[in-house]
């Protein structure tokens, strides 16, 4: 193992992989950047060449342009990856949003996973997370507080429904996060057989469409803005969070609020939000996630890049394991959690 | 438990007034005794358990919890049941990964097993709670608490916390669950509010009367509750002296004083009993009789006379009372109604009969706590509204036109009584900043900050106004916040300051809480935008020299 000198660097900015002259995640411009996936936070606009998977990079250019066709920008499946400056790199299912990946790094003997974001439950939206053991595990710990136990999905999701079919006259409005969150909110409900058309913002429509080009299946979509108001009684509908209390929302017939997040579980969270109805549904993983993955992956030293780091640390500090928080910064918790 | 878990979940998140009342009735229809009675109790008084509290609770999580760990999730939640509902272990369930990690390095984990529930059968029901609590002991509270939390789910114990620590917060008046008592059994709400008090927690009598299985219960020998006979606004209409009894209308809390069964208790005009915020009066009470009058605060200013409101609220919505408030805001009530005295129930009379009954009642009490409200004995009308206009006192609201041939019934009828309140005095403020509204408003800016210009020249808040606005007007003024933010702070925008609104109030107070040092009781919105400059804005001293 490479002792001694560090051959990866966490500089507030993004993970700076030294001996490939290459940044992970960067939240600026650089010349080389490995991206887990296309979430804004930790995909920016501007690099020189993106590695990344075929779906992220999908998603970055649909957000930003990147092309994806260009030379420098190199795509690679689930278990592939590159090598450069003597660093192996590979992509590994962090089961996040579509094309999420961990990235592996290997050098001189010693192995690094990082997560990017990553969730343990089954998401019918995108591969399972893969327990890759390593040496050093670099983790996410958006909810790195025990109050975060994320209810199962389905039981969710029934509240949800039984909202809908309780107030034929109204509509539920669900508030979820652009990318991964809606498109995983509409697979679920299908999932549990809700057929009618979903009825969804237009700020949504074209990663749905990008979604469904990669094979999930989302149903039929209409938009909301070619939508008579009446016929979206007893409907659901997906719009972005900053939508839920727009003047956007004024065409819909009286929504009752929803929101999909994480954040839900604490109800005065909720309230703040003006939700009514709080669906604890997160892409990220809860308590019990992150510290049995922490024990699954079992690693010699655990990094925690954003979040709840002091909840974590004190869980690593408790169970012996050695364990740093590096402090990121440009992460946004609120909105996609 | 469940379903009253389940209940305040619901509450929590609904905002709207009729559709609280639907919850909480359907509760009520669909609960059975003594549950029911329990957890409506809990709603609207929130039980007191001696043994129990959240420094207790505290402690007892760090039996089970790291404390760091309750620290920072306390921290981040910002409440102690609610830290404590989530942290609680689960004994009789493996957390969902345990035991399956390290399977294999590619297996998903499964999480999404089906639900769990260990109240099912033989769970554990609200009374049993109520029971155990209240049986505990400051040495067996922490174990008798620990058991209840292991038997329940995160809603449940979040329930539980809630039940045994009081502060519900789910925004329901005792008002509130009358009138959804009534709406579930489909009896009238006045009827509701008379029993309402006479029964103790858990109300099995009044649940078998609204169901049907039971007489009304017999009142005989309690201190109950009589619903208040209420006013109409007057508007523009005249009334003939002739019919009509004038007397002032005082700017303090109407109460209603009960002596009954050897207790004397009072309420408030929403039927809470508030006799704990004013011993001196509960004790100098001792007639068998009930009366209905404005419960004031002395003022010095006034040699003697009764205070502005701003006095009175001193010595609002507290449960015990120091000896330095009673000195230095020692309570009266002005009484104007007598509603039953000696065993007789005085209601069905006439109000010329009840006063004069009430006229040699007076006298029976103590001088220092209770004096008689005078009519006004005006000429006509044109006098009446003369006086009205004249009358400074910072104690008078307005005037009250009474009936002279109606008797004493509960609720607001038309025709028998009218209130017909001093005019609003009025000022010109700058609108500052902008929130959105709640229900039906959530996507306007409709709930405005306003302030007023200082000797220095600076603008400073002197309220805030929720009310007075049309839709349409609301449409123009979400439209001119939109247009003209310049700052975001969290839900709030901060707007140029350029709008002037007409604003109106019932009168201004001074106050430590604002920098501006007033505070506006009832600021609503007087007329549409003003077509003002900001800078032709009132100035704070020009508000300062309304101050009562």
């Amino acid at each position: 193992m490479a002792k001694g000198k560090p051959w990866l660097e966490p500089h507030p900015h993004g993970l700076y992989v030294k001996p490939a002259d290459l940044w992970i995640d960067p939240s600026r411009p650089v010349e080389r950047a490995a991206v887990t996936h296309g979430h804004a936070d930790h995909a920016r606009s501007g690099h020189g060449a993106v590695f990344a998977t075929p779906e992220t990079l999908a998603i970055m250019a649909l957000r930003y342009g990147v092309d994806v066709e260009a030379s420098h920008n190199q795509a690679f499946g689930y278990g592939d990856g590159f090598e450069r400056g003597g660093v192996r790199f590979s992509f590994h299912p962090a089961g996040h949003v579509l094309g999420s990946a961990q990235i592996l790094m290997e050098y001189a003997g010693e192995r690094i996973v990082i997560t990017g974001d990553y969730k343990r439950r089954p998401d019918p939206t995108c591969a399972p997370f893969e327990v890759v053991p390593c040496d050093i595990f670099i983790t996410e710990a958006t909810f790195g507080l025990p109050v975060f136990r994320h209810p199962p999905t389905s039981q969710e999701i029934a509240k949800l429904i039984g909202a809908v079919r309780a107030e034929p006259d109204r509509c539920v409005l669900v508030g979820a996060y652009a990318l991964g969150k809606a498109q995983r909110v509409m697979a679920e409900i299908r999932a549990a057989g809700w057929d009618a058309p979903i009825y969804i913002h237009g700020a949504i429509e074209k990663m749905c469409t990008l979604y469904t080009a990669h094979g999930v299946d989302l149903g039929e979509l209409r938009l909301v803005s070619e939508t008579d108001k009446e016929d979206m009684a007893g409907q659901i509908i997906v719009a972005p969070p900053s939508a839920l209390n727009d003047r956007w929302s004024r065409r819909l017939p009286d929504p009752v609020t929803a929101m999909a997040s994480g954040w839900m579980r604490v109800r005065q969270r909720a309230r703040q939000r003006m939700v009514e109805l709080p669906l604890v549904i997160s892409d990220h993983a809860d308590w019990d996630e992150l510290t049995s993955t922490i024990s699954a992956v079992n690693p010699r030293e655990t990094w925690i890049t954003h979040g709840s780091e002091d909840g974590l640390l004190r869980w690593c500090e408790l169970h012996q394991r050695n364990a740093r928080a590096l402090h990121l910064v440009g992460r946004d918790l609120e909105e996609e959690a | 438990m469940k379903a009253f878990a389940a209940l305040i979940d619901r509450l929590i998140y609904t905002r709207s007034r009729n559709s609280k009342l639907a919850l909480i009735a359907d509760y009520l229809k669909h609960t059975s005794d003594p549950d029911r009675g329990w957890v409506i109790a809990a709603l609207t008084e929130s039980f007191d358990f001696p043994a129990v509290k959240s420094a207790m609770v505290r402690t007892l999580l760090a039996t089970r919890v790291d404390e760091e760990l309750f620290r920072l999730s306390r921290h981040f939640v910002g409440d102690t049941a609610e830290t404590a509902a989530l942290l609680w272990p689960e004994p009789n369930k493996l957390l969902p990964f345990r035991g399956r990690v390290g399977v294999g390095v590619a297996g998903q984990l499964e999480a999404d097993g089906p639900t769990t529930s260990r109240e099912g059968e033989g769970g554990l029901t609200v009374s049993q709670a109520v029971e155990a609590l209240s049986s505990a002991t400051r040495a067996t509270a922490p174990a008798i608490l620990a058991s209840l939390l292991d038997r329940l789910d995160a809603d449940g114990r979040y329930a539980l916390l809630k039940l045994a620590l009081g502060g519900m917060r789910v925004g329901v008046s005792a008002r509130l669950a009358k009138q959804a008592f009534a709406q579930a059994f489909d009896v009238p709400v006045d009827d509701v509010e008379e029993l309402w008090h006479a029964i103790p927690p858990p109300y099995a009598p009044l649940f078998a009367w609204g169901e049907g299985q039971a007489e009304r219960p017999d009142l005989a020998d309690v201190a109950f509750f009589r619903p208040f006979m209420l006013a109409h606004p007057l508007e523009d209409a005249t009334v003939d002296l002739a019919d009509y009894a004038a007397e002032w209308k005082w700017d303090g809390i109407r109460v209603q004083i009960v002596h009954g069964g050897g207790q004397t208790r009072i309420y408030s005009r929403g039927g809470e009993e508030i006799s704990a915020a004013f011993p001196e009066l509960v004790a100098a009470f001792d007639q068998d009789a009930v009366i209905d009058g404005e419960l004031l605060v002395r003022g010095d200013a006034q040699g003697g006379e009764a205070a502005s409101f701003n006095a009175l609220q001193q010595r609002l919505g507290r449960k015990t009372v120091s000896k330095k408030m009673l000195a230095e805001y020692p309570a009266f009530v002005r009484v104007y109604d007598l509603l039953a005295v000696d065993g007789n129930d005085l209601r069905p009379l006439p109000w010329t009969e009840r006063r004069r009954r009430l006229e040699t009642f007076v006298p029976r009490l103590a001088d220092s706590h209770f004096d008689l409200s005078q009519v006004i004995e005006a000429a006509d009308f044109d006098d009446l509204a003369e006086r009205r206009a004249g009358a400074r006192d910072a104690a008078i609201e307005g005037v009250m036109l009474k009936r002279r041939d109606a008797p004493y019934v509960a609720g607001r009828r038309a025709g028998l009584w009218y209130k017909w309140k001093r005019d609003p005095l009025t000022a010109d403020c700058v609108m500052m900043y902008a929130q959105r509204g709640n229900g039906r408003r959530a996507s306007f800016y409709s709930d405005y900050t306003f302030g007023c210009w200082s000797d220095d020249g600076e603008l400073l808040p002197v309220g805030k106004a929720y009310s007075g606005f049309t839709d349409e007007e609301l449409k123009w003024l979400d439209k001119f916040v939109r247009d003209n933010t310049v700052g975001r702070f969290g839900p709030v925008r901060e707007v140029e300051k350029s709008l002037v609104l007409e604003v109106a109030f019932d009168s201004i107070h001074a106050s430590k809480r604002h920098k501006s040092g007033l505070a506006m009781r009832l600021p609503r919105n007087a007329r549409n935008p003003r077509d003002k400059t900001a800078e032709e804005a009132d100035r704070i001293a020009t508000l300062q020299a309304m101050v009562t």
